[in-house]
């Protein structure tokens, strides 16, 4: 091997790793891409003989996915709104006032982002029971909204650290109250933070299966994620096709919020924002 | 700007501790649904607090009755091992590795190239859990795509579920989960200044130096911090891995999050099952101010 061939081998290598390991990403996204649009989908993946959206009105149509579906889309909606409120109203005083014993609870507040909720599950379910919440969408809610609040709060105060003191002071100036100069002046300056947060806590309840899993038990109830375990859980896979058509609908959400939030983290993804104290 | 000086005397005064009320929605919440349930794990884990049975009807401290059960228990031991082959498969190699991998790689590469792949590697990121396992399952089923592939090779039906059912989940998680690595990788290579490894080209160092001794160190805060967030995350783990093998066969993919809903939600034992959650928790706990100290240096 000349020294022209093994340029040319450290050239193509990387390119034909990586397409191998895209290629290994991509079967079984395929799969339910393809099955979804096939009349007769089998578990593997193959080419259809015909194409056809029968899958998707079928799942649509049914009243039970309806609900599920509406269930979801409340209970992220509802928690993600709820979560920038009352994350802007906290991140307020945090960003703006030099206070006590700020440092150690935006440590705390940091401490408790990266808590996995999957261990505090038992005692909410036994809390549920005592505040008879447990079967009611709402607590799922106020669950939600309290786990995913110190994300909220660290994401939020981040953002509002860099929105400049002088416009809210021209503001306040000019009579508006410290709400004013919040809903007028600093939340519009932050509106990428403000939806970055709003998409990641969405996404977050919106693919959530363990929690609503736990915490409800009326299927009327289900949200989408819960549907479509019982679906392929508990009545075994019999149809493919309504299974892979069910499951991409279910993901458009996450995947449409996806590319919106690319627009508002035009800096890339990276830690750096975490870094600040 | 940022000081608080800087505002008009009049309004600090007559804000003095309004500040409360804008924190206190927030607090109030987190209290309720967040931080009181994890003291309550502390005082479930020493009670017999259970659904059915005599206990359900009374509940009673019995001291540290559920650790000593916890740590005769054999099937904690298997689902702390399997949790660690899980947390170093499909966290630490899988994900983080592999992430870095694929984020080496890409750099410098054709711009349609990389975004083809990334894309790919990221769909499996954005898919819900549920869906993810739902298609990695039939990915690795008796008659799915995996068998569909070998069987043109001449190997037949192979059990992937059933003969390497941990194997499955990691490789199920790696999917789900690698491209969270590859974006924090990606962001942090780039940060990485061309002159410096120029300069070490020009020294004469072969590309696997300059990885070791300039690239890697160069990112080290990166990995730290990507390695804590990863594990924390795997960690939890629970949905991908109930829907994909429910734990079994026998306890092949029990972890300890499984093993948790088992005693709690199947057999009903929740200060037991409360016990197991305290030490998820405090694994977690520990991983967590690792993560902070190591971002604070």
């Amino acid at each position: 091997m000349n020294g022209q061939q093994r340029k040319w081998i450290y050239r193509i290598l990387p390119y034909a790793i990586l397409a191998i390991i895209g290629l290994c990403f991509l079967l079984p996204l395929l799969w339910v891409l393809v099955a979804s649009v096939d009349p007769n989908a089998l578990q593997s993946l193959k080419m259809p003989a015909s194409f056809t959206g029968a899958n998707y009105s079928e799942v649509m149509t049914s009243q039970e996915n309806q609900r599920a579906f509406g269930i979801g889309l409340l209970m992220s909606l509802g928690q993600a709104l709820i979560v920038v409120i009352l994350s802007l109203l906290a991140a307020y005083p945090l960003s703006r006032y030099q206070l006590k014993y700020k440092k150690p609870f935006m440590l705390t507040i940091l401490f408790m982002t990266s808590l996995p909720i999957t261990a505090v599950m038992v005692p909410v379910y036994q809390l549920f029971l005592g505040l008879k919440l447990y079967n009611n969408v709402f607590g799922v809610v106020l669950f939600f909204v309290a786990s995913s609040m110190p994300y909220g709060i660290w994401m939020i105060k981040n953002f509002m650290d860099s929105v400049p003191n002088d416009l809210e002071e021209a503001a306040w100036v000019d009579g508006a109250s410290v709400f004013t100069g919040i809903r007028k002046v600093v939340a519009p300056l932050m509106v990428p933070g403000i939806c970055t947060v709003a998409i990641f806590t969405f996404s977050g309840s919106w693919g959530n299966f363990f929690v609503p899993y736990i915490l409800l038990n009326s299927p009327e109830k289900f949200p989408a994620s819960l549907k479509l375990y019982q679906f392929f859980g508990q009545y075994g896979m019999v149809n493919y096709g309504q299974l892979a058509a069910f499951s991409v609908l279910y993901a458009l959400p996450s995947v449409v919020l996806y590319i919106l939030s690319q627009q508002f983290m035009s800096k890339g993804f990276g830690l750096q924002g975490g870094t600040k104290g | 700007m940022s000081s608080t000086a800087a505002l008009p005397l009049a309004h600090k005064k007559k804000r003095s501790y309004a500040w409360i009320y804008f924190l206190l929605p927030s607090i109030a919440v987190m209290l309720v649904f967040f931080i009181y349930p994890i003291l309550l794990t502390f005082y479930y884990s020493f009670t017999n607090l259970a659904l059915t049975g005599e206990a359900a009807k009374e509940l009673k401290f019995i001291g540290f009755d559920n650790y000593v059960r916890m740590f005769q228990d054999p099937s904690v031991r298997v689902s702390i091992w399997n949790t660690l082959i899980f947390l170093i498969g499909s966290a630490v190699i899988g994900q983080q590795v592999l992430g870095f991998f694929i984020a080496l790689l890409m750099k410098h590469k054709n711009r349609l190239f990389r975004r083809v792949i990334g894309t790919i590697v990221l769909a499996g990121w954005v898919t819900p859990e549920i869906v993810c396992a739902l298609c990695l399952y039939s990915f690795f089923g008796d008659e799915g795509t995996l068998n569909a592939i070998l069987g043109f090779v001449g190997i037949h039906d192979v059990a992937w579920l059933y003969t390497v059912p941990m194997l499955t989940v990691i490789l199920a998680n790696i999917w789900h989960g690698t491209a969270f690595s590859m974006l924090v990788f990606q962001a942090a290579l780039d940060d990485v200044p061309n002159e410096i490894e120029e300069a070490a080209v020009v020294d004469g160092a072969s590309k696997l130096q300059i990885l070791l001794r300039i690239t890697i160190p160069y990112i080290k805060q990166t990995i730290t911090t990507n390695m804590m967030l990863v594990t924390l995350q795997t960690l939890g783990v629970f949905g991908l891995i109930y829907a994909m093998t429910g734990g079994g066969p026998g306890t092949a993919t029990t972890t300890l999050p499984i093993f948790m809903y088992n005693q709690a939600f199947v057999n009903y034992q929740l200060g037991y099952g409360t016990a197991i959650s305290l030490l998820l928790l405090v694994l977690g706990i520990v991983l967590s101010l690792f993560y902070i100290r190591s971002m604070k240096e």
